[in-house]
């Protein structure tokens, strides 16, 4: 017995289940009831392999990780930069800047110490490629006739700009500041993302034959909407950041007190160019890191991160904590502001009040130890406590509801607001995240868009376009590297802090040399590589169970899953990672596969008598505006 | 290209009483084809050998030649091993056994070294009842040379080819049982939940203790009309009873009312729990023992499980009045006997 091929796109109620919409934007046939009845696992539902390739499925923009890390390996940078710019559109800002929300997934972080270092492979294609432009779609596009207006420059309106323009859509970028990119220009230091970089990949889009219409502040949507568009898609970010308007002494001396982003784009945009000697910068996320080593770099020698949460909770990704600690820059955790001390209308510094956290029911809360406050001198103090959104130039009488916080109300498959012409995206849509994560908006709202202006429902979304194949080239030999090697991960070298700290501009990563990309590209383990196993050709002769190096495997008596995860061949208590179920067989046992910390060695499929067990490639791409993948 | 296994094991893997884990107890990635019912019996050697928290440096194991005989290579890459002539595996480990008692002798034959080539050395291992465990990897085939019929295929088995064997069998289990054999054992390698209790037991019990495992030939022996396939084992297995190996120190004394619980004692105090699917077997009766395994085989079936215990039988050290040390410990002062003792002997010969 084996479970029948399910296409996709069923739309009519089915034998085994109804038709059901998934939040993630596809349709399928309700798997748990299919699942009930064959008690099998449903391995045609898109979504099951994808969820075994852990970086991918955690990757916002879903781009196929283990595809291009081969790439990488096999010295095919340029293809690996393409696998990137499709999935992800700017692979050389992302593998410096990633948010990486891949590493804290990837399983080799579950068999060993550390992931694999995917952000910075990304990197190694950019850094490596050849000649990308001839692999991108080239214009002049034959225009459809529909004219789109983007607002902002940022990530989400580029991404876009860039799934439409090919489409034939007539794109006008709107955007205050005189070149595109957005928070990546103005909020990221150019030591983490040189200028160059940003104006290449920012550069691939607007070559596309997009009408920008740069140092242009939209004050007015009405008069946006007023202007003939089809569509407009609103990607202005989360730009106001966070004062403490009510701490004592904020106002006493204004020139000295400054917004983190504020301040930020002020350097990246050549406004400022120095700072006092002594800088405190309050907070804890990314932001505080970039305004601390940015002070560093601008003239601050005792600068100071001061944070209200304990070091284990900042905000911050550890590695950019990491960097700031390196460059000599301490973090005083458990300190919240009480006051600014201001003598002679000149900042002398602040008071903090010392504080321990403590747990109640999940809830953090920070309870005054009662020590006496801390006085940290300063000359300047730079506010980097977070970042909201803020829509003054949107009229609010034109159909576009907003909830309490003052976001708009959207739709969280389609983007779109209440008004049906208007799509959000990015942080713009539902607040402050991440570029990745802007990225992934953006290709979900360029879709609706495109429906949108095709007169179709934009709720009616995409299947993803899945592929499977079979790796087999003999019998000890795969189609891909199956040696799982022993390697740690490998650091990325730094540029010398002497030289970086004196020149704001000099990136301090120097990113992998290819060799070293090539053993780091060596750790993935080919999670994509799938396990598929083939009911009816397995003879239980046990040869799997036997060889398979982290006990995956057990052929059990049946039972519910909760049941089953009791009685396997290893403890398999990661409930966040699936069972692979199928039975009955012959003896009236299930196969069950726990896919935990499947190493994807092949050596079940290499033992395999019967070629019961295979190995296949699963390529999972989310499906991307005006491909013809419609469902309808 | 994998010929080597990942050194990454499943990090949820719990340590034995010892500290070792199911890996310390791993040999090296097995070259027998794919399939093989004997890699499957050396998991169920390592998944025994780590539960019973054995030292791995505390077992030999002894081989002869053949696809069997090669799986030592596979398990326990820690233990002692002898990898020795063919048929002559019998002769080695009473060598050793007598040099060093201290250690736990496993020997690891195929049909081919066992009840061929081997079979003078076989029985007379079994009538001096050595103290080790003799797992005999059954698949009725000679798979190194290409799936010739052996001594232990059933008359009227077909081979790869389409011929039907015309000789006589050779049970193991039942000549094991007419020379005396103390712990009399069959299985399947498909069966684990089976095997590995046997194993266990058999690794406890003091003195032979015989484990005839039938262990399909996925290569040449695992054709229709074959006798010892894994559809034909599967679908013609019959069990004496169930088997559960109780360490001492899970032992609680459990009385069943409908007798068909039989608890078998250890000398080192665990036990043998079977519960009893055959009713006129007795695992303590030699008479029965043999009956079930002809009348089994009268019927096409394949008797598996425990078939014949005598715990309490003499080991060849006993029978020799050898002493508690192993011989191999005995220095010059106990081997050479001062010159009094000598002229002691010599007075009293004359």
């Amino acid at each position: 017995m084996s479970p029948p091929t399910i296409t996709s796109g069923l739309r009519t109620q089915g034998k085994f289940g109804k038709v059901a919409h998934y939040s993630s934007g596809y349709i399928f046939v309700d798997f748990y009831q299919i699942a009930e009845i064959l008690r099998s696992t449903d391995i045609q539902h898109p979504e099951y392999f994808h969820k075994v390739i852990d970086c991918q499925y955690a990757c916002p923009a879903h781009t196929p990780v283990p595809e291009y890390i081969r790439l990488i390996a096999a010295g095919r940078y340029t293809e690996a930069y393409m696998v990137n710019w499709e999935s992800n559109v700017f692979p050389g800002i992302l593998g410096r800047t990633c948010d990486r929300p891949c590493e804290p997934a990837c399983r080799r972080g579950r068999i060993e110490e550390e992931p694999v270092a995917i952000c910075r492979l990304k990197r190694v294609a950019a850094d490596n490629k050849g000649d990308v432009r001839r692999h991108m779609p080239r214009g002049p596009f034959p225009p459809n006739g529909k004219k789109i207006a983007l607002v902002g420059a940022g990530p989400s309106s580029l991404t876009v700009a860039r799934d439409l323009a090919p489409l034939g859509y007539a794109i006008h970028l709107y955007d205050e500041q005189g070149l595109g990119g957005g928070m990546m220009r103005s909020q990221i230091p150019s030591f983490r993302l040189p200028a160059e970089v940003l104006d290449e990949e920012v550069g691939y889009v607007l070559d596309m034959g997009i009408h920008t219409h740069f140092r242009q502040y939209v004050n007015s949507l009405k008069s946006l909407m007023e202007a003939g568009y089809d569509a407009i898609f609103v990607g202005t970010g989360a730009p106001r950041g966070k004062d403490l308007p009510d701490l004592p002494g904020r106002w006493d001396a204004k020139a000295k007190i400054h917004i983190g982003i504020e301040w930020l784009a002020n350097v990246a945009f050549e406004h400022t160019h120095a700072i006092g000697k002594k800088v405190i910068v309050v907070g804890g996320g990314n932001t505080a890191m970039d305004c601390c080593r940015t002070s560093r770099r601008l003239g601050g020698e005792t600068v100071s991160v001061v944070v209200r949460s304990p070091f284990d909770e900042m905000k911050a990704s550890p590695w950019e904590k990491e960097d700031a600690l390196h460059e000599g820059i301490p973090i005083y955790d458990c300190h919240v502001p009480k006051s600014f001390v201001v003598e002679n209308g000149l900042l002398k510094g602040m008071y903090f009040e010392k504080v321990e956290a403590s747990y109640v029911g999940g809830r953090r809360k920070l309870l005054p130890t009662g020590e006496p406050d801390v006085f940290f001198e300063a000359d300047d103090v730079l506010l980097a406590i977070g970042q909201e959104n803020s829509f003054p130039w949107i009229e609010r009488d034109l159909g576009i509801e907003f909830n309490q916080w003052q976001l708009p109300v959207l739709n969280e498959t389609t983007f779109q607001s209440t008004q049906p012409r208007v799509f959000f995206g990015g942080d713009a849509a539902f607040g402050p995240k991440n570029v990745i994560t802007a990225v992934a908006q953006g290709h979900q709202a360029a879709i609706s868009i495109d429906l949108f202006c095709q007169g179709k429902d934009p709720n009616d979304r995409l299947v993803p376009t899945t592929q499977r194949i079979p790796q087999k080239m003999g019998i000890h030999e795969w189609a891909y590297d199956s040696y799982v090697v022993d390697d740690l991960r490998y650091e990325v070298p730094q540029e010398d802090k002497a030289i970086t700290l004196k020149d704001r501009k000099v990136e301090v990563e120097l990113g992998f040399d290819r060799e070293t990309a090539f053993r780091e590209a060596q750790r993935c383990l080919n999670c994509d590589v799938q396990t598929v196993f083939t009911l009816n050709k397995c003879i239980e002769c046990d040869a799997c169970v036997d060889i398979c190096p982290t006990s995956c495997i057990s052929f059990v008596p049946d039972g519910d899953e909760a049941d089953l995860r009791t009685r396997l061949s290893a403890p398999a208590d990661n409930l966040t990672q699936d069972l692979y179920v199928a039975g009955p067989l012959p003896t009236t046992r299930v196969m069950v596969k726990d896919e935990d910390v499947c190493l994807h060695c092949g050596l079940c499929a290499e033992r395999c008598p019967t070629a019961a067990w295979d190995m296949q490639k699963y390529l999972y791409q989310v499906t991307k505006a005006g491909s013809c993948k419609h469902i309808l | 290209m994998s010929f080597i296994k990942p050194n990454f094991r499943h990090p949820g893997h719990k340590p034995n009483a010892l500290g070792f884990l199911p890996s310390d107890y791993e040999g090296l990635l097995s070259t027998l084809c794919a399939g093989c019912g004997h890699d499957s019996i050396g998991a169920g050697i390592i998944q025994a050998c780590f539960e019973l928290n054995i030292e791995p440096h505390r077992l030999a194991k002894l081989s002869g030649i053949g696809c069997s005989s090669k799986t030592p290579a596979y398990f326990l890459g820690n233990s002692h091993g002898f990898n020795s002539v063919h048929g002559r595996m019998p002769s080695v480990a009473t060598g050793a056994n007598l040099a060093n008692r201290d250690l736990i002798y496993l020997g690891v034959s195929g049909d081919g070294d066992t009840a061929s080539i081997g079979m003078g050395q076989f029985v007379h291992l079994v009538r001096r009842n050595l103290n080790m465990t003799y797992i005999v990897m059954n698949n009725g085939c000679y798979g190194l040379t290409k799936g010739q019929d052996s001594a232990t295929a059933d008359k009227g088995s077909k081979s790869k080819s389409g011929n039907a064997n015309v000789f006589q069998n050779i049970d193991l289990a039942g000549l094991a049982i007419e020379l005396g054999a103390g712990f009399v054992a069959r299985s399947f390698s498909g069966d684990k939940t089976q095997l590995v209790p046997l194993i266990k037991a058999a690794l406890n019990h003091p003195g032979f203790a015989l484990i005839d495992v039938i262990s399909p030939c996925v290569t040449f022996n695992n054709n229709p009309g074959s006798t010892k396939s894994y559809d034909y084992v599967r679908q013609h297995l019959e069990a004496t009873a169930t088997v559960d190996f109780v360490p001492p120190a899970d032992v609680i004394e459990v009385n069943y009312e409908d007798g068909a619980e039989v608890d078998v004692t250890m000398h080192n105090g665990s036990q043998l729990r079977l519960r009893k699917l055959q009713p006129g077997w007795n695992p303590y009766q030699k008479d029965a023992a043999v009956r079930a395994l002809h009348e089994a085989s009268t019927a096409g079936e394949v008797l598996t499980g425990l078939i014949y215990v005598n715990e309490v039988q003499e080991d060849l050290h006993v029978m020799l009045n050898t002493c508690e040390r192993p011989l191999n410990q005995l220095t010059e002062r106990e081997l050479l006997p001062p010159l009094q003792a000598l002229d002691a002997i010599n007075a009293s010969l004359r």
